[in-house]
């Protein structure tokens, strides 16, 4: 049976953004909105990656600075930053990206397999290096963004 | 959603509803103080259920329900008397009733065994040896073709002396007819012809005839009539006793509207006692059932509303709580005079939303009675398990607290209970030696104390071998072997991950699901879980949680930059604090003199890692803070910017538990705030003052009482 | 015109039932869930046929079925039993305070209209 190029079940719409000069990926189906940057208010001994949580519409939103949490130079956070709010399981956390690029359509077979040389940090995050338009777009999973967490002795 | 399977799902919620009216019911009965109403109630729960069942085709559920249902029928009627033994096999019916209806829930499956053991113990003591007798072998009725004959004479028929009744007679003879006349068509009595003809007679013949047979009736006054005739859809005229059957036994059997001289059944039974009941009854059963109604009404009139919508409500209402602090924050910061009406009215505005808040989390609050209702059966089974006899005794089941805390204290609560079972009470051998009653209390109390709700378990078993319990911890590295503990600390070691004094697995209180655990799920819930034990006396653990999870009043203080809640109901004054009642204490730690006393001092800021130097006592702010237990420190920070009521919004929903932070809330300028969790915070600060030094903890524990 | 049946059941599942079965079957539906509170609705309200239960809450229907056939206009309002009962004296009751017809739980949604639409006619 012949494969159709375009609308089989094998092709994922895909969000990109920019993180420093790198390009990420994830599925548009874990987005649940996209919103300019707000001051977080911080947490006592959170881990560095946390900048803090928000307010959104009467909910606490924990924002994770994907840069750092990904082992990259980061700047300090301004107006010119987004945030995109994304569903881990039960949770919604912010993703605080520099801009978002694109949306993207991507087959399976169009994704690449993280070469070996990347560092374990990439590796835990990057399932995947998309090209598109002679960029290398990585595609990230969100399931480890947030550690579990841990059983703290009272 | 599917209407059946919405059905289903209302079936299951009416069914919770009806056990627990069973067990309530069946519990009232055993301490003898049940009405018959109460007997007419239970009746009924079995009932209902087996009603629903038979819907959705549960046979398992039906078939065992049906068992119970007549049991309790027995009961009721007198027939069977409640004694213990009785009351005992219809408590253990309950609980094998609520299994099954899990598990046709559920999909699950039940203990059969123990299913048809109780059966037996049914039919051994009621003598049902039968299934239930049939119903009367119904007479189906034959489907026998219908006619309609419209039969309308003009005047000719008349003259030639032919009458309708006797064409009716004729019709009789192929069978039954049912007649109606139609009068429309007369006129006035002035305008009436004595030989006219206005009538038209509409017949419905039964009859399994072709239609010429009909029509040749009407054969000789063809021409003077106006007739129709047309079959009818097969729907046969009912005749009393006509009985019309379907699938799984439905059986429709009709009684004719007004036959008090009717044939058969009615007289033919024995007179029995029922017959003087009815005659009694019809004298004034509206009057009776009326006051008895009356009275039920006066207890509460309810309504039954979504969940969903209420918590739409109390959604709404917190964002108008927030939308008002942030209103009266932008009157202030535009400098509008406190005495102006604008401020005034800001005020009122005030006073109202706090009042819609309050009214709508009493929509919420519920009586902690709905996860006490579980228990009997838990303690039940539990003693079973464990072979000890044990009696639970419950006090304050009206407490009422909001229905997000009720629905996650169910699970500690149990725990809690299986715990003081398992561990607590002796075996019936060993407490006779003690010189105990063989049978172990278990107390299970709710109140309010202080703006929070407290729930004790307490038992009067042995209490905590703390000898063993020091031993096991030592054995799983949680102690240093040499380790000096307070009496206290030893208790609280339970509390610690990864413990457990059984000596095998046991199902119960094994299986991972730890004192630990408790401990986490009620600090989840902003509570608190401390024990008192008494050799040979007995244990009670004591359960303190917020009553809503919802709303705090709250102190807004700074420290380091950052804006905190400290929560109103554990702060007891404020203070100024002087350098020179300021004492360090192992270099690290401060201690303030207090009335006589040494109370720990807790650079918040610092606590919590914002900063890292600490800040000078003279230049902030202290509050004498009290913990769970009533353990006290003086919290340091910069400032405090006031009273607040404010909404609390969970951290764990999106994150994760952050230590010292019991949970977040949104203050006026949209940010998010931290409020403190000062129990953690107070006993941090008592851990470390009172380390290596074994006297001081119980010369805490005496001043906090 | 179309056919009101007003059913009188303490369970709300089983109301639901009724309703849905009934409703398709193009009747309009009046609930109770008691004799006293069908005796309520039965104040404003004409219905074509009662469907009612019999062990309820506050008024059976044995009482249920008096108390409707006490009002001389109600004589002859046709009032079915839908019970799981199969006990031959609580039929005879039944009767005897003026019930119609007389149904067995569980029952067969597609012959309950049909009972219904005969003894409305």
């Amino acid at each position: 049976m012949a494969k159709s190029v375009s609308g089989d079940a094998n092709t994922r719409e895909l969000i990109a953004f920019r993180v420093g000069r790198q390009e990420f990926c994830i599925n548009v189906m874990a987005v649940r909105e996209i919103r300019g940057w707000t001051a977080a208010t911080a947490l006592p001994r959170a881990p560095h990656y946390v900048r803090g949580v928000i307010n959104l519409r009467g909910a606490v939103l924990p924002i994770v600075e994907l840069a750092v949490r990904l082992g990259l130079p980061s700047n300090e956070p301004s107006a010119r930053n987004v945030i995109i709010v994304v569903q881990i399981a039960h949770q919604q956390i912010g993703l605080l990206v520099d801009a978002v690029s694109d949306i993207l359509t991507a087959s399976d077979a169009s994704i690449q397999p993280t070469p070996d040389v990347a560092s374990d940090l990439v590796k835990t995050f990057v399932k995947g290096l998309l090209p598109v338009e002679g960029r290398m777009i990585s595609l990230i999973s969100l399931d480890h963004v947030l550690p579990p967490s841990e059983l703290e002795a009272a | 959603m599917d209407p059946m399977a919405a059905i289903r799902e209302t079936f299951f919620q009416e069914c919770e509803e009806q056990l627990a009216e069973l067990e309530a019911g069946l519990i009232l009965m055993e301490s003898g103080t049940a009405e018959a109403e109460t007997v007419n109630a239970v009746f009924r729960a079995v009932h209902s259920i087996k009603g629903g069942a038979g819907i959705f085709a549960l046979d398992a559920l039906v078939r065992f329900a049906h068992v119970f249902e007549t049991a309790l029928d027995q009961v009721r009627s007198g027939t069977l008397a409640a004694g213990p033994a009785v009351l005992n096999l219809l408590l253990r019916a309950a609980d094998v009733l609520a299994d099954l209806v899990r598990a046709a829930r559920e999909n699950g499956t039940v203990d059969e065994a123990r299913t048809a053991a109780l059966v037996v113990e049914f039919i051994q003591i009621s003598n049902l040896g039968h299934e239930p007798p049939p119903a009367p072998k119904p007479k189906a009725t034959p489907k026998v073709p219908v006619w309609n004959i419209a039969f309308t004479p003009t005047p000719a028929l008349y003259a030639k002396a032919n009458e309708t009744a006797l064409l009716l007679r004729e019709l009789r003879r192929l069978g039954p007819v049912q007649v109606a006349l139609d009068v429309t068509g007369l006129p006035e009595l002035s305008e009436l012809d004595p030989e006219g003809a206005y009538l038209t007679w509409n017949i419905t013949l039964e009859a399994d005839c072709p239609e010429q047979a009909v029509r040749n009736v009407f054969e000789f006054v063809e021409d003077d009539c106006v007739l129709e005739i047309s079959a009818a859809a097969a729907e046969p005229v009912l005749k009393p006793g006509d009985v019309i059957t379907g699938d799984n036994g439905f059986s429709f059997e009709f009684f004719p509207p007004s036959m008090p001289e009717d044939e058969e059944v009615v007289a033919a039974e024995p007179e029995h006692h029922e017959a003087p009941q009815i005659a009694a009854q019809k004298s004034n059963p509206v009057e009776a059932m009326a006051a008895k109604a009356e009275s039920a009404a006066a207890v509460s009139a309810t309504i039954r509303v979504d969940l969903d919508r209420v918590d739409r409500l109390i959604d709404l209402v917190g964002e108008l709580v927030i939308n008002e602090a942030m209103l009266s924050q932008r009157v202030l910061e535009a400098g509008i005079a406190r005495a102006s009406g604008v401020a005034m009215a800001l005020e009122e505005l005030e006073h109202l939303t706090r009042e819609i808040q309050d009214s709508v989390m009493a929509i919420r609050a519920q009586p902690v009675r709905s996860v006490f209702q579980r228990m009997p059966r838990l303690v039940r089974e539990v003693a079973a398990q464990t072979g000890k006899q044990v009696r639970l005794l419950t006090e304050g089941e009206g407490t009422e607290v909001d229905k997000t805390v009720i629905e996650r204290i169910a699970d500690p609560l149990t725990h809690m209970i299986r715990n003081a079972i398992d561990h607590g009470l002796e075996s019936p051998e060993k407490r006779h030696a003690a010189g105990k009653p063989a049978e172990g209390v278990v107390r299970l109390t709710a109140l309010h104390r202080s703006g929070r709700i407290v729930l004790e378990v307490a038992d009067d078993g042995a209490g905590i071998n703390r000898e063993r319990v020091k031993q096991k911890a030592v054995e799983n590295g949680l102690v240093a072997p040499d380790a000096t503990l307070t009496d206290d600390e030893i208790d609280n070691l339970i509390f610690l991950p990864g413990f457990s004094t059984a000596s095998t697995v046991s199902d119960i209180s094994g299986r991972g699901v730890g004192m630990d655990v408790v401990r986490q799920s009620v600090a989840a819930l902003g509570g608190r879980i401390s024990i008192a034990s008494r050799p040979g006396h007995g244990s009670t653990f004591t359960l303190s949680l917020p009553l809503t999870l919802a709303v705090l009043d709250g102190m807004v203080v700074s420290a380091h930059g950052h804006t905190l809640i400290i929560p109103l109901g554990a702060i007891v004054e404020t203070l100024k604090p002087k350098a020179a009642d300021v004492f360090p204490l192992d270099g690290e730690i401060n201690v303030i003199r207090l009335r006589g006393g040494y109370v720990p001092m807790v650079d918040v800021a610092a606590s919590l890692g914002y900063c890292e130097e600490f800040v000078e006592p003279d230049q902030s702010v202290a509050l004498l803070v009290e913990g769970e237990g009533g353990v006290r420190a003086v919290l340091l920070v910069d400032a405090i910017h006031g009273q607040r009521q404010v909404v609390i919004k969970s951290l764990e929903a999106n994150y994760r538990a952050v230590p010292g932070i019991a949970a977040a809330t949104v203050m006026g300028d949209g940010r998010v705030a931290l409020i403190l969790d000062v129990d953690a915070v107070v006993k941090t600060a008592r851990n470390e003052s009172t380390r290596g030094e074994p006297g001081r903890s119980e010369l805490s524990l005496a001043e906090a009482r | 015109m179309i056919t009101t049946v007003l059913t009188v059941d303490d369970s709300r599942a089983m109301r639901d039932m009724l309703r849905h079965s009934l409703l398709a079957a193009g009747f309009r539906v009046l609930q109770a869930e008691d004799g006293l509170h069908g005796l309520e609705v039965l104040e404003t309200e004409r219905p074509d046929v009662i469907v009612t239960d019999i062990n309820m809450p506050r008024m059976d229907g044995f009482g249920f079925i008096e108390a409707v056939r006490r009002d001389e206009t109600r004589r002859s309002m046709p009032v079915l039993v839908l019970t799981t009962e199969v006990d031959i004296e609580k039929k005879n009751r039944a009767r005897a305070a003026g019930a119609t017809g007389w149904i067995v739980k569980p029952f067969d949604p597609i012959k309950l209209v049909e009972a219904i639409r005969r003894v409305a006619a």
